[in-house]
C-alpha cells in the first residue's frame, strides 16, 4: 500500500528530458530509434539531465484520443521503415501485406460533367473510338508503363493507424517513453527565443524540458505557433495542400482482387484528383482520392467527389455490394522541401510532414516522414553521448546535417519542383511532373506568378452554367442551409448519389458508421471565426464547401454571414485553415475527432 | 477513516469499432481483436470515478485498480484512464473480450487482491462494475467477494453514502426501485451500476503521478492462471437494424412519431 498516493495535484510545472508533440510516423520512428538506443549496454549509459540517476525523461502527448486514430492508408517503399526493422513481417500488423502489383490507371468521365480540358476531351474521345486496341475497359485505361518515381514495389501497403498502434505499443513496454493520447498541447513554451518545453491544452500545465521534438502534422497547433514566432526560411512557403479523403472498404463477396495489388488513378472525378484503390489481407480495401488546392473549382468537395469516385465504372465493378468499415479525411502538406521550415532551433526540433518531408513527386509521406524521426534520434543520442546542449548548433550539426546527407534531400530537391505545371493547369501539371521525374528534377515546368487560386462560381462555370442559374443555386443553399457543392453539380450533369445504405451513404452517415466522429465537453469550439466582417464580405465561404465533416455550416441565423461550427462532427483535418482566403480561422488544439483505428 | 478501495476493471474494444465474432483455435473471439482500440470497461469506470470521489473525501484513503487484459493493451489505455484520477494499477496479463469462464476472471481478481501487501479488511471496499460490457455475466464481483470472504455484497449500485462510518448504498432492484441498505463498517463489495458522477475530465498531471508506478508495474506484470472447462455453443453480436432517409421540412414531432412506430414495429 501506498498511503502517499497523491489524490489532487495542483497544475505546477513538470520536469522531462524530452518532451514531444504529435505521435505519427515521425515520431513513431524517432521514438522507437531512440528507446533502442537509451537500452543498449553502455559503461556510460545516458542519463537524464532533468532527474540525475534515471534514464532521460521522454513524454509524447498526442491530440488524438488513442494512438490507433491516424486518418491514412499507406502505400510505402518503406525503405526507412525497413531499415528500422529489416525483419519485418506484415503479418504482424493488422491490414497489412506487401505489395505485389501496381497498376496506373487513367479514368474517363462516364458522365461529361468534370471540367476537362479541350485537349483531353479529345483524347478521351480518341481512346474511346480505339478502346478495343487500347484494352479500355469501363471507361479506364490501365497505362502500360509506371514511371520508376512512382513505384512502390518491394513495399507495403499498411494501415497508419494499425501501424502507429504496433509502433506505440513497443515503444511503451520498453518502459523508456510514455504515450500520452487524448492530451493537446496548445503551445510551444517561449523564453527568451528559444523553446523551453510546451503547454498542454487541458489545464496549462507547462512540461518543461530540454528538447521539444515537433511531430504534429500538416496543420499541428505547436507547428503553427513555431511559425507564427519565428517565420519561415527565406523563399520558402506553405502554398500547396490537399485534402486525403478515403473509405475502408469490405469487398464484396463477387470481388477477386487479390490482396497486395495497387491502383494509382488521374483523370477522375475531376482531372486535377488523383485517386487510389488498394487491397488488404481479409477482403478489405481501402479507397480515397486527393483533392488539390490547386483545382481552381470554388466548391470543393472531397465527399462527393469520393463517391462519384468509388462509382467510376472501373472501379465499382468491384465495389458494388461493398461496405464501409471506416471513413476519414485529412490535410496533406503538399509544399514538399519549399514548405520546410527552420528545422532546428534552441531547444527544438521538428520531423515529419511538417518539417516539409512529403515527397510531393513520388506521392510519398510516411517513409519519409519516419526517416526524419530515426535521423532526429540519432542525432539526439549522439548529442547525449558527447555531452552537448540542445542547441540550434548542435541541433543543426548532428541532426539537419544528416538530413541533408540522406536520400530524403536528394529525393526532395527532385521533386521541388515538379508540381509547379499544375498552377498553370493540369496537362502542364501533368507534363511538368514527368519531364521532373524522368529528368531527376534537371528540367521542370517553371512557377507561374500567380497560383492557381479558388475562382469565383461566375468564373468557374463560365460557358457551363449561366450567372441566372448559379444566383438560384446560390439563393437555395442559403434558404435551405446546406452547401453549395451538391447543387451546382447536378447542375452540371453529375448524377444524384443513389445511397444504398453500406457503401453509399450521406455524409452524415459516414460520419457515424465510418468515422464515428466524437468531441469532448471539456474543450470550448476549437473552430472559431476570428472577425465575423470577414466573413460577411466572404462571397464563396470555402470553409463550408471543403469541410471534410460538415461541421463548418450554413448559420441559420446568419445564411450569407459567419458560418457555424458543430464541433461534435469535426474530424480534425485542418482544411478549413487553408481553404479560408483572408486567414480568418482560429484552429485551436482539442480532443477527439475520428475514432477508427483502421484507417 | 480512511478507506482501501479496490477497483476490479478490466478491458473492452471501443464500441465505436466494427466488432466480429470468429472462433480461434483457443475458442471464440472477436475479429482482429487486438487491432481494436479499447476502453477501460464503462461498467468499471463508473465505480472507479465513485472510488476517487470516496477517497478524496476521506483523507488516506488509496485506491488500487486490479485490472485483467493483454498488457500492452493494457498499457494503452491507461495513459487516458490514468488522466482522469489517481490511483495505482495491479495488472493482471491475460485474455480480453469477454469469453473468459467468469469464475475462472474471479479466481485471478481475487488472488490478486489478497496478494496486496498491507491489505485491511477494515479498511477495504472492493468496487467494480455489476457487469462488465464485454459479456454482461453480472458474476464476477459476487465471486471474487466470496473468494475473499467477504459476505457483504451490494450490487447495481447507484449511491453510497458515509453515515457515522457507516455505508449507506442505493442499489438498483427489480420494478425500476431502488433499495437503500445501511452497512455497518467495511468490508464490503459494491458492484456499481451507473452511479451518478460525470466522466471527471483529462488530468496530465494525475496521469504523470500515476504512471511513475504504473510502468514498471505493467512490465513486470505476470500471466494470470485462467483455468476453464467452458465452451460455447454459439456466438454471435445482437442484430442492428439500420435505416436511412433523407426527408425535407418534415416537423422534429413528425419524426419522432415515425421513429415510435419504426421501433414499435
Amino acid at each position: 500500500m501506498n498511503p502517499d498516493t497523491p489524490l489532487s495535484i495542483d497544475a505546477k510545472p513538470l520536469d522531462a528530458d524530452i518532451v514531444c508533440t504529435g505521435f505519427g510516423p515521425a515520431m513513431g520512428g524517432f521514438l522507437t530509434t531512440l528507446t533502442r538506443g537509451l537500452q543498449e549496454i553502455s559503461e556510460t549509459p545516458i542519463e537524464s539531465r532533468a532527474m540525475p540517476g534515471l534514464p532521460p525523461q521522454v513524454i509524447c502527448y498526442e491530440r488524438a484520443d488513442d494512438i490507433a486514430f491516424g486518418v491514412s492508408g499507406v502505400v510505402t517503399r518503406a525503405r526507412a521503415i525497413k531499415d528500422s526493422f529489416p525483419e519485418l513481417n506484415p503479418e504482424e500488423i493488422p491490414m497489412s501485406t506487401r505489395v505485389k502489383e501496381e497498376k496506373l490507371v487513367y479514368l474517363l468521365d462516364p458522365h461529361g460533367a468534370s471540367r476537362r480540358p479541350a485537349l483531353m476531351k479529345l483524347g478521351d474521345q480518341v481512346f474511346r473510338a480505339v478502346s478495343g486496341l487500347l484494352g479500355l475497359e469501363h471507361d479506364g485505361f490501365e497505362l502500360p508503363y509506371c514511371p520508376d518515381f512512382l513505384h512502390k514495389k518491394d513495399g507495403f501497403i499498411f494501415s497508419l493507424g494499425q501501424f502507429n498502434q504496433w509502433v506505440g505499443q513497443q515503444v511503451m513496454m520498453t518502459g523508456l517513453a510514455q504515450i500520452w493520447p487524448s492530451t493537446p498541447v496548445a503551445a510551444p513554451l517561449m523564453e527568451d527565443g528559444k523553446v523551453a518545453g510546451v503547454v498542454l491544452a487541458a489545464d496549462g500545465t507547462e512540461v518543461r524540458a530540454s528538447l521539444t521534438v515537433v511531430g504534429d502534422g500538416p496543420v499541428g497547433q505547436v507547428s503553427r505557433k513555431l511559425d507564427e514566432q519565428l517565420g519561415m526560411p527565406e523563399g520558402h512557403r506553405r502554398d500547396e495542400w490537399a485534402v486525403g479523403m478515403k473509405m475502408v472498404v469490405e469487398l464484396p463477396d463477387h470481388c477477386e482482387l487479390p490482396e497486395g495489388l495497387v491502383f494509382h488513378t488521374l483523370g477522375y472525378p475531376e482531372p486535377e484528383i488523383f485517386g487510389f484503390f488498394y487491397v488488404h489481407p481479409g477482403r478489405v480495401a481501402s479507397v480515397g482520392i486527393f483533392v488539390p488546392s490547386w483545382l481552381e473549382s470554388p466548391v470543393r468537395t472531397a465527399y462527393r467527389y469520393l463517391q462519384h469516385f468509388v462509382q467510376h465504372p472501373y472501379l465499382w465493378r468491384y465495389l458494388k455490394g461493398g461496405r464501409m468499415r471506416s471513413w476519414g479525411a485529412k490535410s496533406l502538406l503538399e509544399s514538399g522541401r519549399r514548405g520546410e521550415p527552420f528545422l532546428a532551433g534552441d531547444g527544438f526540433a521538428r520531423i515529419g510532414e511538417n518539417s516539409g518531408s512529403t515527397n510531393v513527386l513520388t506521392g510519398s509521406g510516411v517513409d519519409e516522414a519516419w526517416l526524419t524521426g530515426t535521423q532526429l534520434a540519432e542525432a539526439v543520442l549522439e548529442i547525449y553521448r558527447e555531452g552537448l546542449p540542445f542547441t540550434k548548433e548542435s541541433l543543426e550539426a548532428k541532426y539537419v546535417a544528416r538530413r541533408r546527407a540522406s536520400w530524403l534531400e536528394r529525393e526532395s530537391k527532385v521533386a521541388e519542383n515538379a508540381r509547379n505545371g499544375f498552377q498553370r493547369g493540369v496537362l502542364q501539371g501533368f507534363l511538368g511532373m514527368g519531364l521532373a521525374g524522368l529528368t531527376g528534377g534537371g528540367f521542370f515546368m517553371p512557377r507561374p506568378k500567380h497560383d492557381a487560386e479558388p475562382r469565383k462560381p461566375e468564373e468557374f462555370y463560365v460557358g457551363r452554367l449561366s450567372r441566372s442559374e448559379i444566383e438560384r443555386a446560390k439563393a437555395r443553399a442559403e434558404r435551405e442551409g446546406k452547401p453549395l457543392h451538391d447543387q451546382l453539380m447536378d447542375l452540371c450533369g453529375w448524377p444524384a448519389i443513389e445511397y444504398d445504405g453500406q457503401l453509399l451513404v450521406s455524409h452524415q452517415d459516414a460520419l457515424l458508421m465510418g468515422g464515428k466522429v466524437q468531441a469532448s465537453g471539456e474543450f470550448p469550439n476549437h473552430v472559431v471565426f476570428r472577425q465575423s466582417q470577414v466573413c460577411r464580405t466572404c462571397e464563396t465561404h470555402l470553409c463550408v464547401e471543403i469541410c471534410s465533416g460538415e461541421a463548418i455550416h450554413v448559420s441559420a441565423e446568419d445564411p450569407a454571414g459567419v458560418p457555424g461550427f458543430d464541433r461534435e462532427k469535426c474530424v480534425h483535418c485542418g482544411a478549413c485553415l487553408w481553404n479560408c482566403p483572408e486567414a480568418n480561422i482560429e484552429f485551436t488544439a482539442a480532443p477527439g475527432g475520428l475514432h477508427s483505428a483502421e484507417n | 477513516m480512511p478507506y482501501q478501495i479496490v477497483v476490479c476493471g478490466g478491458l473492452a474494444p471501443d464500441p465505436l469499432q466494427t466488432l466480429e465474432p470468429v472462433t480461434t483455435p483457443t475458442g471464440p473471439g472477436l475479429k482482429n481483436e487486438m487491432m481494436l482500440p479499447a476502453v477501460f470497461d464503462p461498467w468499471a469506470s463508473h465505480a472507479l470515478y465513485e472510488a476517487a470521489n470516496l477517497a478524496k473525501q476521506h483523507a488516506g484513503s488509496t485506491i488500487k485498480v486490479v485490472s485483467l487484459a493483454p498488457k500492452a493493451k493494457l498499457q494503452q489505455v491507461m495513459m487516458t484512464v490514468a488522466q482522469k484520477v489517481p490511483f495505482e494499477l495491479v495488472p493482471l496479463d491475460g485474455p480480453i473480450g469477454g469469453f473468459t469462464d467468469a469464475a475462472s476472471v474471479a479466481a485471478a481478481l481475487a488472488e490478486a487482491i489478497a496478494a496486496i501487501p498491507g491489505l485491511d479488511h477494515s479498511q477495504l471496499l472492493v468496487f467494480g462494475g455489476w457487469e462488465s460490457a464485454t459479456r454482461g455475466a453480472g458474476a464476477v464481483m459476487q465471486m471474487v467477494g466470496e473468494k475473499l470472504g467477504i459476505t457483504e455484497q451490494f450490487l447495481a449500485v447507484d449511491e453510497l453514502q458515509i453515515d457515522g462510518g457507516a455505508l449507506v448504498i442505493k442499489e438498483r432492484i427489480e420494478g425500476g426501485r431502488h433499495q437503500v441498505s445501511r452497512c455497518s463498517a467495511p468490508p464490503a463489495v459494491l458492484a456499481w451500476a451507473t452511479g451518478n458522477l460525470p466522466e471527471p475530465a483529462n488530468h496530465p498531471q494525475t496521469g504523470m503521478a500515476n504512471m511513475r508506478a504504473m510502468m514498471p508495474a505493467l512490465q513486470k506484470a505476470k500471466p494470470a492462471s485462467l483455468t476453464t472447462a467452458l465452451t460455447f455453443a454459439q456466438v454471435a453480436l445482437p442484430a442492428v437494424t439500420r435505416e436511412t432517409r433523407i426527408v425535407k421540412d418534415v416537423p422534429a414531432a413528425d419524426i419522432a412519431r415515425e421513429i415510435a412506430e419504426w421501433i414499435k414495429q
